[in-house]
């Protein structure tokens, strides 16, 4: 038994849950761009905290190197997703987000 | 495969041609390109191999859909030239398309989880920043922010659910997967990883009750990105989509079918009746993409032998028609500074070539015979039939009715209402002739359907 797996798995599921859960709810009730950002990467690494235990618990590598995948993908989601609001903030010199309500049916 | 490695090279092209400043030829390079790339594909027919140590496989799925998102990306960059004219930026544009083009290949062709999740992702990344490629545009801004905020919340969800199926399978390749679900007894984290990966799927294809996002995001995006996100982007996730649950996760069909079932019901009325009440035509083609994907949902839940050929039927007509409607929208959105229903008043007196033409695809995307629509949707519901979803198929069919009623709105419009001017919309003469291929294309379709269907 190696040493990650002295804490049963199950505590592993129910930390990401929580963590993915308050990463779902910043994004539904804060309103500062920021923040959701924030709150999308924290549903990520929630994600890749999980693959790595049931790697680690499956003895199986496959699990960390999709973490590096994800890792890869998030930065450049972040890079993408500040350029974004930066050219919002340009035109409306704000990062609330109820700022933009032009479409709504 | 041989398709994505040059699509990949044209992607890396572009970016070079900013350096080595021969922008002006970018553009038939790409169209040869897309040509080549469809030829390479073609050969790639009954070839069926597992390339990349079993991360994709090129079976006949695969090589039809990708051979159909060429197509339609071919048509698609006859019908956005202007796109790519407009600003200094231009190489952006096309490395920008080109690299979701490869991200749709690789959607189409996956067998492992991480595929799947590179191809998304390869596939969102551009769409994100072409959707806010009209810079001072705030609708644009805004319709790039609700793209990337949702499409990154869906990932969540998606990658949340490869994890939990990781952690009870063990695996993230498709057919291991399946092996693992076939042998019997899993537990039950496996089960919440396919439902939340049916989320997160449900979301990149705007099913409802995840589709909000969509009608924003078509609306405020310029009007020929909000085509390449109704055809490519739709057919690219709704083939991932049947892959995964008809490889994958067919043996836990028992999880997901009610479920689905609810979905689709959902996706077709309200799609549907939404779409009734939209006074912008872009909105209401945005709700009537959302509509078509309840309709391809029927066939992904039947699962059965017809599932796969109505599916791929049914993306080439409606992103054929897709095309078609969204170029005149655009012509006619720019000539008259909106896109209201009434912009269409008298177009069948002053401009009969687009109002024949946009007569054809409306009534291919309403489903009314001799066009490809009617069949598309002819055998969607005899996959459903088959599999003996009966109330669905009565859902579906008086979702279409009320589709013919939203899609007559225009036509009406075109033909018995006076325009305020009598003024000739200017067309271009590429913008006619690939108008003209695209009206026979749907024509042929419709009166020869076998052709596609026997594909699969």
């Amino acid at each position: 038994m190696s040493a990650i797996q002295i804490i049963p798995i199950e505590w592993y599921l129910l930390l990401s849950t929580v963590l993915f859960t308050i990463g779902v709810a910043g994004v539904m009730l804060r309103r500062n761009a920021i923040i959701i950002f924030m709150s999308v990467e924290l549903m990520l690494n929630a994600v890749n905290l999980l693959l790595v235990a049931f790697s680690s618990y499956l003895s199986d590598s496959k699990g960390q190197v999709f973490v590096f995948f994800i890792m890869a993908v998030a930065a450049a989601e972040v890079a993408v997703g500040l350029a974004i609001l930066m050219m919002v903030y340009r035109n409306t010199k704000s990062s609330d987000i109820n700022i933009l309500n032009k479409l709504k049916w | 495969m041989k398709a994505l490695i040059l699509l990949s090279s044209l992607g890396v092209i572009a970016l070079l041609a900013e350096i080595f400043s021969v922008k002006k030829l970018l553009y038939p390079i790409v169209l040869l390109g897309l040509i080549t790339a469809f030829v390479l594909n073609v050969f790639d027919w009954d070839a069926t191999n597992n390339i990349y140590y079993k991360m994709m496989q090129f079976d006949n799925y695969a090589v039809a859909f990708t051979g159909l998102i060429i197509v339609v990306a071919f048509l698609w960059f006859l019908m956005a030239e202007g796109f790519f004219k407009e600003e200094s930026n231009q190489t952006d544009h096309f490395a920008l398309v080109l690299f979701s083009l490869v991200g749709a290949v690789m959607m189409v062709s996956y067998n492992n989880m991480a595929m799947l999740f590179l191809g998304i992702e390869i596939l969102s990344i551009p769409m994100y920043i072409l959707a806010g490629s009209n810079k001072t545009d705030i609708s644009s801004n805004e319709s790039a922010f609700k793209y990337l905020i949702m499409g990154a919340f869906a990932t969540g969800f998606l990658l949340f659910g490869i994890a939990l199926i990781y952690g009870a399978t063990g695996s993230f390749d498709l057919s291991e997967i399946a092996n693992a679900v076939s042998s019997g007894t899993l537990s039950s984290i496996f089960y919440v990883g396919v439902l939340l990966m049916l989320i997160g799927m449900a979301f990149k294809v705007s099913a409802a009750p995840f589709h909000f996002w969509a009608p924003d995001v078509y609306q405020g995006a310029p009007t020929v990105v909000t085509a390449f996100m109704a055809t490519i982007v739709k057919t690219a996730a709704f083939a991932a989509f049947l892959r995964l649950f008809s490889t994958a996760f067919m043996g836990a069909h028992d999880t997901w079918t009610n479920i689905v079932w609810v979905m689709a019901a959902l996706t077709l009325l309200v799609g549907n009746i939404t779409a009734v009440f939209q006074t912008s035509t872009k909105r209401m083609l945005a709700y009537s993409s959302v509509a078509h994907a309840g309709y391809m949902l029927l066939a992904l839940l039947a699962g059965n032998s017809y599932s796969n050929s109505a599916i791929l039927f049914y993306a080439a007509a409606y992103s054929i028609g897709s095309i078609a409607t969204f170029c005149i929208v655009n012509i006619i959105a720019s000539a008259k500074n909106g896109d209201g229903i009434d912009s269409f008043n008298g177009l069948g007196k002053t401009n009969p070539m687009l109002a024949i033409v946009m007569t054809i695809a409306l009534l291919s995307l309403a489903g009314i015979p001799p066009t490809a629509g009617f069949f598309a949707k002819y055998y969607i519901l005899t996959s459903a039939f088959v599999a003996g979803n009966v109330g669905l198929v009565l859902i579906a069919i008086i979702a279409s009715l009320i589709g013919v009623y939203y899609y007559f709105r225009i036509i009406i419009a075109m033909y018995f209402k006076e325009s305020a001017t009598s003024e000739v919309v200017e067309v271009e003469s590429n913008h006619k002739l690939l108008l003209v291929f695209v009206a026979i294309l749907i024509v042929v379709m419709g009166l020869f359907p076998d052709c596609v269907i026997k594909l699969l």
